[in-house]
């Protein structure tokens, strides 16, 4: 027996490709702006999100039918917003350092659209194991582009990856820097990661063309 | 579920429900914790004293390496020889003056209340440093730091921090490439206490010129930049009474 039916295998798979968060919901476009000027903050990000698209989708789905129409959203905002705090506040007595890294992020996953987005549209309609499926899914494939962008921006923004120097040093002239080779610093501004999240939608969609909208 | 939740009453019911019952969650775990975050911070602010005087573990070109937290107390209390307040030129001890809130003092003390300053003198291998408190704001949010100074106005290390700004770009003052380029400049042009710029195209990216009170900004973070010379300039202004009585040149 297989680990996953094919259906719940698909709630995992599709975000990652033919239903990406960002590149075909166009959600969470703000945070990939944000922090994806280095690696390392993309995959801390990618996990946060990870871990609290998870749990909350699980929350959600297990309350969804005592939640008030009328007031889901503040529901799921007051639901996501304590998640984080909690795990903010456990963190800061008990892995300190942990912590400090990741106190930036707090608020961007608070307001992250990806989960608002997929409370609202899935675990509110579906049972606890697969919305958790549909959270770890949609938090990986909105890793995946977080960290492709991430590793774009800083390769060609700052010559590092994970803040090693991969290019050689760019004041001391040494390696690809040697033969006139210059960082790209726009790379490092957030309208950079617009444009490279739109050349990976670009190549998505030559690949696959029934994902181009009907004009 | 039998409960009829269109019902207004339902919602309000739920409403009054969720902000208890997730209130009284919230408050029990900041309390139940806050001794632990308590002492967890204290050790941070006296790992960053520290690093300001150069008292640190780093090696090489690596990252920022504080003191270990299970040392830094035996460390802190064996460097830093004198913790004291000022009010004008005066100064007296206190103890604990580190853990003054540093951002409250200096807003009294700039709109001409009466305040306790507080500064810590250390000592290593025979010289004094004189470790100011800083605070100011970045882009998002408040930065804050410490800058050490010989009698000569020197500096001899500074350490950075900040609440929220971008990864990558503004968050980078506390990266070492940045706090390490503080050394060795002096707060002093001619007679004025201009304290260090952040500047934009300085033409000294190395930054061998330390008579230039600039250091190379962050591409990127230029209101970042921006805002840690004007935390400089600020609290450099308020300490002056007290460190024109111990210049020495």
């Amino acid at each position: 027996m297989a680990l996953l039916s094919k259906k719940d295998a698909n709630l995992i798979k599709d975000p990652l490709a033919d239903n990406n968060p960002i590149t075909i919901q166009v959600l969470g476009i703000c945070s990939a702006l944000a922090i994806t000027a280095e690696l390392k903050a993309s995959v801390v990000m990618a996990i946060s999100v990870l871990f609290v698209l998870g749990v909350g989708n699980v929350v959600i789905s297990l309350l969804r039918n005592i939640i008030p129409s009328k007031i889901r959203i503040i529901v799921q905002l007051v639901v996501v917003a304590a998640l984080v705090i909690i795990v903010d506040q456990v963190l800061k007595a008990f892995a300190y350092e942990l912590s400090k890294t990741l106190s930036v992020f707090v608020g961007l996953i608070i307001t992250n659209c990806i989960i608002m987005g997929r409370f609202e549209a899935f675990a509110l309609g579906n049972g606890p194991w697969k919305s958790f499926l549909d959270g770890i899914g949609n938090a990986l494939g909105y890793g995946v582009i977080l960290v492709i962008v991430g590793f774009f921006r800083e390769l060609l923004g700052s010559g590092t990856l994970f803040g090693i120097k991969v290019l050689g040093d760019p004041v001391a002239k040494t390696g690809l820097y040697s033969i006139g080779y210059e960082n790209n610093g726009f790379m490092i501004i957030p309208p950079a990661a617009l444009i490279v999240v739109g050349i990976i939608i670009w190549v998505q969609r030559s690949k696959n063309r029934a994902l181009i909208e009907e004009a | 579920m039998a409960f009829n939740t269109e019902k207004n009453s339902y919602t309000v019911i739920f409403a009054v429900l969720m902000v208890i019952v997730v209130g009284s969650l919230l408050a029990f775990v900041a309390s139940g914790l806050k001794p632990m975050i308590d002492e967890n911070e204290r050790f941070e602010k006296q790992q960053n004293i520290l690093y300001a005087m150069g008292v640190n573990e780093n090696e090489g070109d690596g990252d920022v390496a504080f003191v270990p937290t299970t040392e830094v107390e035996d460390v802190f209390s064996k460097f830093i020889s004198q913790q004291l307040v000022l009010e004008g030129s005066e100064a007296v001890e206190k103890e604990n003056a580190y853990l003054i809130n540093v951002e409250k003092a200096l807003a009294k003390a700039k709109s001409g209340e009466k305040a306790e300053l507080p500064l810590l003198i250390g000592e290593k291998d025979g010289e004094k440093y004189y470790i100011i408190p800083m605070y100011g704001k970045g882009l998002w949010d408040a930065i804050w730091g410490y800058i050490s100074v010989d009698e000569n106005m020197e500096i001899k290390g500074v350490y950075f921090d900040h609440r929220g700004e971008t990864p990558g770009l503004g968050a980078n003052i506390k990266q070492r490439f940045f706090m390490d380029d503080f050394k060795g400049e002096s707060i002093m042009d001619g007679n004025t206490y201009a304290g260090v710029n952040v500047a934009k195209g300085n033409n000294d990216p190395l930054n061998q010129d330390k008579e230039d009170n600039a250091v190379d900004a962050l591409a990127g973070a230029t209101i970042t930049g921006n805002g840690v010379t004007a935390m400089i300039k600020e609290s450099l202004k308020l300490y002056k009474p007290y460190l024109q009585t111990i210049r020495s040149n």
